[in-house]
């Protein structure tokens, strides 16, 4: 039986989380959120993670009952993310290790909302579409590794919303890509947006570049709603589109839909129509493990420790680049 | 009418269907609708991928590539009628079934080894010539290339698909395509295919290096800035997984 900590800072959200064998104990976590028109930048995110995480953690370990002696393993995010938010979680999670004297382990944060959205929607071997702020991925396992086959060529999804709701002022509490989403409910009228899939890759640039372009001149036509509502539907037909690819590529039968873009009602409802078409099964899950969280670091650090994964305390590092394809699964014998 | 087509594959955007048309075996491409997108932006990215196949196909002949002829373009039911190649395989299950299992042979020699770099080397000359004429492919994999017999052989086991003199490379599926001189486009259509060869043959890992060897001997013709792209497409993926 293991019981893990994990600690997540990679972006703006600061996530404890405390999981024994699979079951959750603690999820904590708090959101830097910054003005109207503003994203979040690295050294204020980092002062937010520092002057929060002593709070979160005494929250988590309250929450779950658990004492620091009971815990087996002391999990953080290695990476990718913004240096030096993630600095300031290895920070607080290689002293806990020391003071408490536990093992530690670096986990890729990727592959932490994976192996979350496995536990929670009970998905065996499914196609993965990775959308977040950070990343857009979609990622099949295959041998040993969780295998990147498309993704995008520049900015992520999460990224173009976000950037979009700043040019229409949008607010960012509690994220800018839920008010997209709720202004997208109210629009109706449909503009054609560039839409550009290179295989099984996608480019999101074109359509945030033309938009900021264009803006004044599609205001006068269009409402704030509508052009939330075009793209919307043009970025996730992209997306689905190129899933739909992956799958028969592979020949699975099975999507998990996983980051923070992940618990956006209209992505999953077109992937439920896409899967319903081929016969096929959607998984999703909702913002409490969607967004960036800790319990998903523990779940996967977990993971990797029960299968004898260790890590020196002199390579307890971060790093901004941190692959999926990287790390090697040694938890699963598929 | 349609009951008649004996359905062949359905695949992840067309369904095709095999018929019988002006007495030649015929494919036929169909591009149904999909319910989960805006119908308006369904209605436009259908005829636009139809326009594209179509124009790709043609340009592609007077290039020198091979692709399977085009004999009708149907807006009306979003479909396009071409040759069907009876006898054929594509590049991926080529490289999964035949040179995977083919390794190693009687003579101890791993012969199917190198018939693999002469499909290589077919590749990437077959890319080059289209990039040459402004042809980009947009959707570069293994699923989109055939092998075909120049004379029909009638083998029923693999041999045929390892006699490389009597086979050749034909390239189908040119939905995404379009015409572009750039060389970012170009730097890209290598990138879709190196990440494309990369999660489908890791078993394989230099076989995408040969083939950008034979792209870059083909001709002299500017390749070095089509290449330095490529190594600029390459460095903004590898940047790109940043925030998580």
């Amino acid at each position: 039986m293991v019981i893990a900590i994990g600690f997540e800072g990679s972006a703006n959200k600061l996530g404890i989380g405390i999981v024994r064998n699979g079951e959750i104990l603690a999820n904590c976590r708090r959101t830097y959120i910054t003005p109207p028109g503003e994203g979040f930048l690295p050294r204020e995110t980092a002062e937010h993670h520092q002057q929060n995480i002593h709070k979160v953690l005494q929250e988590a370990l309250d929450e779950s009952g658990i004492l620091p002696q009971d815990i087996d393993v002391v999990c953080y995010t290695k990476g990718p993310g913004m240096g030096a938010p993630l600095m300031v979680c290895a920070i607080v999670a290689r002293t806990c290790a020391k003071l408490w004297n536990k093992p530690i382990l670096g986990v890729n944060h990727c592959i932490g909302h994976i192996e979350m959205g496995r536990l929670i929607t009970k998905a065996n071997n499914p196609t993965v579409l990775y959308v977040s702020g950070g990343n857009t991925q979609i990622i099949a396992y295959s041998r040993k590794r969780y295998r990147i086959f498309g993704e995008t060529i520049d900015i992520a999804v999460g990224n173009c919303l976000d950037r979009f709701a700043r040019v229409l002022k949008l607010s960012n509490a509690p994220s800018p890509g839920y008010n997209i989403e709720q202004a997208a409910k109210k629009g109706k009228k449909y503009l054609h947006l560039p839409y550009c899939v290179k295989g099984m890759d996608v480019s999101f640039s074109g359509i945030l570049s033309y938009m900021e372009d264009k803006i004044e001149d599609l205001l006068k036509e269009y409402t704030p709603e509508d052009l939330c509502y075009s793209l919307q539907e043009t970025v996730f037909a992209m997306l689905v589109e190129i899933t739909e690819r992956a799958m028969a590529h592979c020949s699975s039968d099975e999507v998990l839909i996983v980051g923070g873009v992940g618990c956006n009602e209209r992505l999953q409802e077109m992937m439920g129509v896409m899967c319903a078409e081929r016969g096929s099964k959607i998984f999703a899950t909702d913002e409490r493990f969607c967004i960036d969280n800790g319990v998903m670091i523990a779940h996967a650090g977990a993971l990797a420790f029960e299968s004898g994964t260790r890590m020196d305390f002199k390579d307890t590092t971060i790093t901004q680049r941190f692959r999926t394809d990287d790390v090697l699964v040694t938890w699963r014998d598929d | 009418m349609d009951e008649e087509y004996k359905i062949l594959k359905q695949g992840a955007e067309a369904k095709l269907y095999m018929c019988n048309y002006l007495g030649k075996p015929t494919l036929i491409k169909e591009r149904f609708k999909k319910n989960y997108r805006h119908s308006d932006l369904d209605t436009s990215i259908t005829k636009e991928r139809i326009k594209n196949e179509a124009r790709s196909i043609v340009r592609c002949k007077t290039a020198g590539v091979k692709t399977p002829c085009l004999y009708l373009v149907d807006f009306e039911r979003r479909r396009i009628y071409m040759q069907h190649f009876e006898e054929s395989i594509t590049v991926k299950d080529f490289i999964i079934n035949v040179v995977s299992k083919n390794q190693i042979n009687s003579s101890g020699e791993t012969d199917s080894i190198k018939v693999l770099d002469v499909v290589a080397k077919m590749i990437g000359e077959a890319v080059r010539k289209m990039h040459e004429n402004n042809i980009i492919h947009g959707d570069l994999t293994s699923s989109n290339m055939l092998l075909v017999p120049k004379s029909p052989t009638g083998a029923i086991d693999d041999s045929k698909w390892l006699d490389i003199d009597n086979l050749e490379l034909v390239m189908i599926d040119f939905g995404l395509s379009f015409i572009d001189s750039s060389t970012e486009d170009k730097g890209v259509d290598l990138y879709v295919l190196e990440r494309a060869l990369i999660s489908t043959h890791n078993d394989f890992p230099d076989l995408f290096s040969k083939i950008l060897e034979s792209y870059r001997n083909f001709s002299k013709n500017n390749v070095k800035e089509v290449l330095c792209k490529f190594e600029e497409v390459r460095a903004r993926g590898r940047k790109r997984t940043m925030v998580g």
